[in-house]
């Protein structure tokens, strides 16, 4: 495999509250992206995905741990030195309407990066604003419009178009469909895996949904609490989950297939705050099949026979935790 | 028995522009379905396609400048489109109980949750304040909100958007409806909240014999959760059936696309599918409105679309309804 265009170790990020109080929204993450690769990140509202996002692409301020992007230490890389470094490294925010200035003609809005971080003449410009339009599979009539006068779908390709005009090495997703109608993300998909395929970027998928996680992943990593409590190749994640958390929450997404019958594990009661986190293992609360233990002992990351990394202290005992019927 | 029984129901609407001329937009265009108690009707389709004005509409929660211009809305042979205002609330909230789409407007957030639920019940029966506060607990009980003794002094900014969703149904509940019609229930939630709501409203109505609609984006929730489905398109159900019969043989282009861009059906790379834009509510186009996103359109398809029967109770607005070919992924080559 090629080196890793980003590779994160003991990431966190708390964000204080005063009086020694602290929000812990991302908690000791290890991961790595290949180039080319998809690394899918699914959690709950508020379990730190987008924070985590964030910190990696220096919007935050990371507050422990290791941020290594291309071969460089950018962890505590002063802001002017990070600023040339935008140009490999993109995001794309969940909310298109917000992302975007609502008084900025599509033209300007797609050429903006393209200004910012290459060295191109003005017709240069352009012309490469055009083939950007075409490459989402935005008409170009859109670009002399304003935001306003565009569909969420169209507008989500502006905001790619954006991410990929300087040919990043990094792009980070943040729930990039999940303001669409299904049609329409699936078209959004598409058009991510032909990018992927052209520019062997690497791409960070943050998602709420397992089924879009699903599709465009080659590794999916499961955020609970700040912390990556599983991660490891889609497809074993997804047919022999390790850790429970990832089993509960496999089990709760119903798949658009009544044929496909659904093994339910509901979970109790809600997740923790942040800022009291729980000793142990932070599922404990939540966990049906806790014992004593888990109160008290951290767990540590386990290669299971599948392949994935798990954080569960039952692990060792083998077997499927949670009993979890496979789908006929 | 059938409950509700909706036939051929028109919604436009009606404003002036800056000329003073008429403008129409056909945002309903001949909707029928009809519910039996106890079982739950499931309303998809994708955004503009009409379904929250469907339940408006039904409900007699219209605001201008919508308005019912044609059809009829019967429940339990009870004309609802005429029936003066005031019958019609003490309908509402009483034998009809509707959960909107956005819970945190649908509370008042200067009212303790506990007094809104009280309030409810007291303004539909003559039942004593105390006996109104009980039935408010046991409500709260029944949808799952731990500790109802507290939690009913809470605020509605108190709560998470779970608990808000289960206050709402509590809501809903708390005058024992015939009818229940839940907009986009579980949007938003987490898939693990999702799954205690759901498994929840199907205990509620199987326990209280409901009659009841979900209107949601998410066809694994109709998939899992419902018996029937109708697939909404600009305005009109252009497919409506058994769950398992829809999706095992959708019968209309659209409810391909739709089934065929799901993450079971979709892959990357696979069958390209045929998004593109809603058709304009003001000028819809004669025939089929799907007719220019449609892979199979013909010239035919200019012409009234009839309402085929694929089977005893599976139907579909389309010229060549059940004589689509292939699985519906395949659907797009062609
Ligand atoms: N600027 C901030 N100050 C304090 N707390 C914050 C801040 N930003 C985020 N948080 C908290 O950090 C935690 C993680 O938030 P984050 O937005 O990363 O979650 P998420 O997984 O992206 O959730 P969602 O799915 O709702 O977008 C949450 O508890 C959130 O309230
Ligand atoms: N005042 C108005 N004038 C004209 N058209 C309107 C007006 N208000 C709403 N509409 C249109 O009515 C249609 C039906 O809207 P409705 O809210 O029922 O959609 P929906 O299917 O519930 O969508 P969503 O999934 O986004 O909730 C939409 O196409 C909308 O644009
Ligand atoms: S360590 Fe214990 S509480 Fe945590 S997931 Fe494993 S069994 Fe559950
Ligand atoms: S009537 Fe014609 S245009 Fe409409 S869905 Fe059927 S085949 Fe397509
Ligand atoms: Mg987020
Ligand atoms: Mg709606």
């Amino acid at each position: 495999m090629n080196d890793p265009v980003l590779t994160v170790t003991g990431l966190c990020k708390r964000f204080p509250l005063g009086r020694k109080r602290f929000v812990n929204a991302v908690n000791h993450v290890d991961l790595a992206i290949a180039p080319g690769e998809t690394l899918g990140m699914v959690g709950e509202s508020g379990s730190g995905k987008s924070t985590l996002g964030r910190v990696i692409l220096r919007l935050l301020e990371p507050t422990e741990g290791r941020i290594l992007f291309d071969g460089q230490d950018i962890t505590h890389l002063p802001k002017g030195r990070v600023r040339p470094l935008r140009r490999n490294m993109q995001m794309v925010f969940q909310d298109p309407w917000s992302a975007l200035n609502p008084r900025m003609r599509i033209r300007d809005l797609i050429g903006e990066p393209v200004r910012l971080h290459m060295d191109m003449a003005r017709s240069e410009r352009d012309d490469r604003t055009e083939l950007l339009a075409r490459r989402v599979n935005l008409s170009t009539e859109f670009l002399n419009r304003t935001p306003s006068n565009l569909s969420g779908g169209q507008l989500q390709r502006v905001c790619i178009a954006r991410a990929i005009a300087t040919d990043p090495k990094l792009i980070v997703l943040d729930e990039p469909t999940s303001s669409l109608d299904l049609s329409v993300r699936a078209g959004i998909l598409e058009l991510l895996a032909e990018i992927r395929e052209e520019t062997k970027a690497a791409m960070l998928f943050i998602s709420h949904d397992l089924g879009t996680v699903r599709m465009i992943s080659d590794r999916i990593a499961v955020l609970y609490l700040g912390e990556i409590v599983e991660q490891g190749r889609a497809e074993a994640l997804f047919e022999t989950p390790a850790h429970p958390y990832t089993q509960a929450l496999l089990s709760a997404h119903l798949p658009s297939d009544p044929a496909i019958p659904v093994a339910r594990h509901v979970l109790e009661g809600e997740v923790p705050s942040p800022i009291a986190l729980p000793a142990g293992c932070k599922f404990h609360t939540r966990c049906p099949v806790a014992i004593e233990r888990c109160r008290r002992d951290v767990p540590a990351a386990l290669t299971v026979p599948s392949g994935q990394q798990a954080r569960c202290l039952r692990i060792p005992e083998g077997g499927n935790i949670l009993e979890r019927k496979e789908p006929a | 028995m059938t409950l509700l029984e909706v036939d051929d129901l028109h919604t436009h609407f009606i404003s002036r522009d800056i000329d003073n001329r008429v403008r129409v937009a056909k945002a309903l265009n001949g909707v029928s379905f009809s519910l039996e108690a106890g079982r739950i009707l499931g309303i998809v389709g994708e955004t503009g396609a009409g379904k929250s004005l469907t339940a408006q509409s039904v409900v007699g929660l219209l605001r201008p400048p919508a308005k019912i211009v044609g059809g009829s809305v019967r429940f339990e042979g009870r004309e609802l489109t005429t029936m003066a205002p005031d019958a019609l609330n003490r309908l509402r909230g009483h034998e009809i109980a509707m959960v909107v789409q956005n819970p945190r407007t649908s509370l008042d957030p200067l009212t303790r949750v506990g007094d809104q639920l009280v309030r409810l019940h007291q303004v539909h029966s003559d039942a004593a304040p105390a006996a109104s506060r009980q039935r408010a607990l046991e409500m709260m009980q029944a949808v799952g909100i731990p500790d109802p003794q507290s939690r009913a002094r809470a605020w509605p900014h108190e709560l998470s958007g779970g608990m808000a969703q289960r206050v709402l149904l509590a809501m809903a509940l708390m005058n024992a409806p015939k009818l229940l019609i839940a907009d986009e229930p579980t949007t938003g939630l987490d898939v693990t909240v999702q799954a205690q709501i759901l498994d929840l409203l199907r205990d509620l109505v199987a326990r209280f014999d409901m009659a009841t609609t979900i209107i949601t984006h998410d066809l694994g929730v109709v998939a899992h959760f419902c018996d029937d489905i109708a697939v909404m398109f600009a305005g009109s159900i252009v497919e409506s059936g058994p769950v398992r019969d829809v999706f095992a043989h959708p019968a209309h282009p659209y409810t391909r696309n739709l089934i065929g861009a799901t993450p079971e059906r979709f892959r990357v790379g696979g069958a390209r599918l045929l998004g593109g834009q809603p058709p304009d509510l003001y000028n819809l186009p004669d025939g089929c409105a799907f007719r220019a996103r449609c892979g199979f359109a013909t010239d035919l398809c200019r012409t009234p679309v009839p309402r085929t029967h694929v089977s005893a109770d599976h139907v579909a607005l389309c010229h060549f309804a059940g004589q689509l070919d292939a699985a519906p992924d395949a659907e797009a080559q062609a």
